[in-house]
């Protein structure tokens, strides 16, 4: 399969991406590792008119220790993000996560920012990053701003970020000391997750986010409330679903998912607890 | 759009329609048919080539995408005398293919995870090749050749 024609620009820098994506309009559409793009490109799902290619940026290509957070430049790869002893020191939850994105060849040209840019509820670091309460920088022709991940994806697909704007970078906080887990339960290595679960403990303190679990990545706000108050695990798994709101696919019918999710977060928060 | 891309060592400067897929530049415009076209969908890996040294699939970037880059295919991988890359003699010596389709871009696949890790467990190699399918459904002997490969 082929792409429908468009045109193509290249962009040196965030700066000029923005210029480019203001002139050619709402039909154009930035290109980071084009690993969620093209598949979608190649089957008609998605038809720009305009290509504007950032995958030349290096220059966000970083993960940086900076005080009280990780910062990660958007357009880091996935294999980067996977093997970086900064985020195994830091924010271990994420490189495992980005090592569970498709496979080797994927993680070598698809990005962190693309992934979560994307907003595809059934992608791995949307939800990693929601549960560690990540914050996103995004650029527009009017300078940048920062935007929660817990208010960024508002629907299937659709984030918080305006067409002309780009996101640069990506700021975890260091959750040294916390226990954590990734759930990943699919049926080939390399797929999406039927459904995933991203948790974290720390000192009374959690952050669950589900994976597959809605029209959105779902921070399960309840499950994370219910352990603060001391529920046990075995409660607080059992509250998994309040946030979401599942459908059914090939994989799994609504009822299956829900049991998965209960599941998986009990089985997440014994690890991050052991 | 012009682009300058060295595949195995040659450097070619092609024109090509922005939504030119690498894989289609290597097998129509090159003409170097080993890297196959598969599922289509980035599931498979039968595109499996190397884009500067990494393996990467090749029906899910553009042509465009590469342009500057070093591009190695699986004509890429022998000797220029034709002697066979020591993967593709692992391959040979443990029965690593049936059909062979998925073959080339395995054996792509195989010798970037040789690079990221040396010296894998057999886990390592099950894991690392997850990216590609085999339909023959012979993985044992595949994942046999890459340790052999690997020395182990």
């Amino acid at each position: 399969m082929i792409p429908a024609a468009f045109d193509y620009v290249r962009a040196g820098s965030a700066a000029e991406a923005i210029s480019l994506i203001g002139q050619h309009g709402s039909d154009a559409k930035f290109l980071a590792g084009g690993h969620s793009l093209l598949p979608l490109m190649k089957l008609r799902l998605a038809q720009p008119s305009v290509l504007v290619d950032i995958g030349r940026v290096t220059d966000l290509s970083y993960i940086k220790d900076a005080g009280d957070h990780i910062a990660i430049g958007a357009l880091t790869r996935h294999m980067d993000v996977e093997k970086s002893s900064v985020l195994a020191q830091h924010a271990p939850l994420l490189a495992h996560a980005a090592g569970h994105v498709g496979d080797p060849q994927v993680r070598h040209r698809g990005t962190i920012g693309g992934s979560i840019a994307h907003a595809d509820p059934a992608s791995d670091l949307p939800a990693t990053t929601l549960a560690l309460g990540a914050t996103y920088v995004v650029q527009g022709p009017k300078g940048s701003r920062e935007i929660k991940a817990s208010d960024f994806y508002l629907g299937f697909l659709e984030s918080a970020l305006a067409p002309d704007e780009m996101l640069t970078e990506i700021r975890v906080p260091k959750m040294n000391g916390a226990g954590w887990s990734f759930q990943k339960f699919n049926r080939r290595a390399q797929d999406w997750a039927i459904v995933g679960v991203a948790a974290w403990r720390r000192n009374g303190d959690s952050g669950v986010a589900l994976v597959n679990m809605g029209q959105t990545p779902v921070l399960a706000s309840s499950v994370a409330g219910a352990l603060k108050s001391g529920a046990s695990i075995a409660d607080a798994a059992e509250l998994a679903v309040a946030e979401a709101s599942p459908s059914a696919d090939n994989n799994a019918s609504v009822e299956y998912r829900t049991h998965l999710a209960k599941v998986l977060v009990r089985r997440a928060l014994e690890q991050a607890s052991a | 759009m012009q682009i300058r891309v060295t595949v195995n060592g040659v450097e070619h400067v092609s024109d090509v329609e922005p939504r030119t897929l690498l894989v289609q530049y290597v097998r129509e415009a090159l003409g170097l048919t080993g890297t196959n076209v598969g599922c289509d969908t980035s599931s498979c890996g039968a595109c499996s080539l190397h884009v500067d040294g990494e393996a990467a699939k090749s029906c899910t970037l553009l042509a465009v995408q590469a342009d500057g880059a070093q591009v190695t295919t699986i004509e890429g991988l022998a000797g220029k005398d034709g002697s066979l890359h020591p993967m593709q003699k692992a391959f040979m010596e443990n029965h690593g293919l049936q059909c062979g389709y998925c073959t080339p871009g395995m054996v792509m696949a195989a010798t970037s995870l040789l690079k990221e890790i040396p010296n894998p467990t057999e886990e390592d190699v099950r894991i690392g090749l997850e990216g590609n399918l085999c339909r023959c459904t012979g993985y044992h002997n595949i994942v046999k050749a890459v340790l052999a490969c690997a020395g182990k």
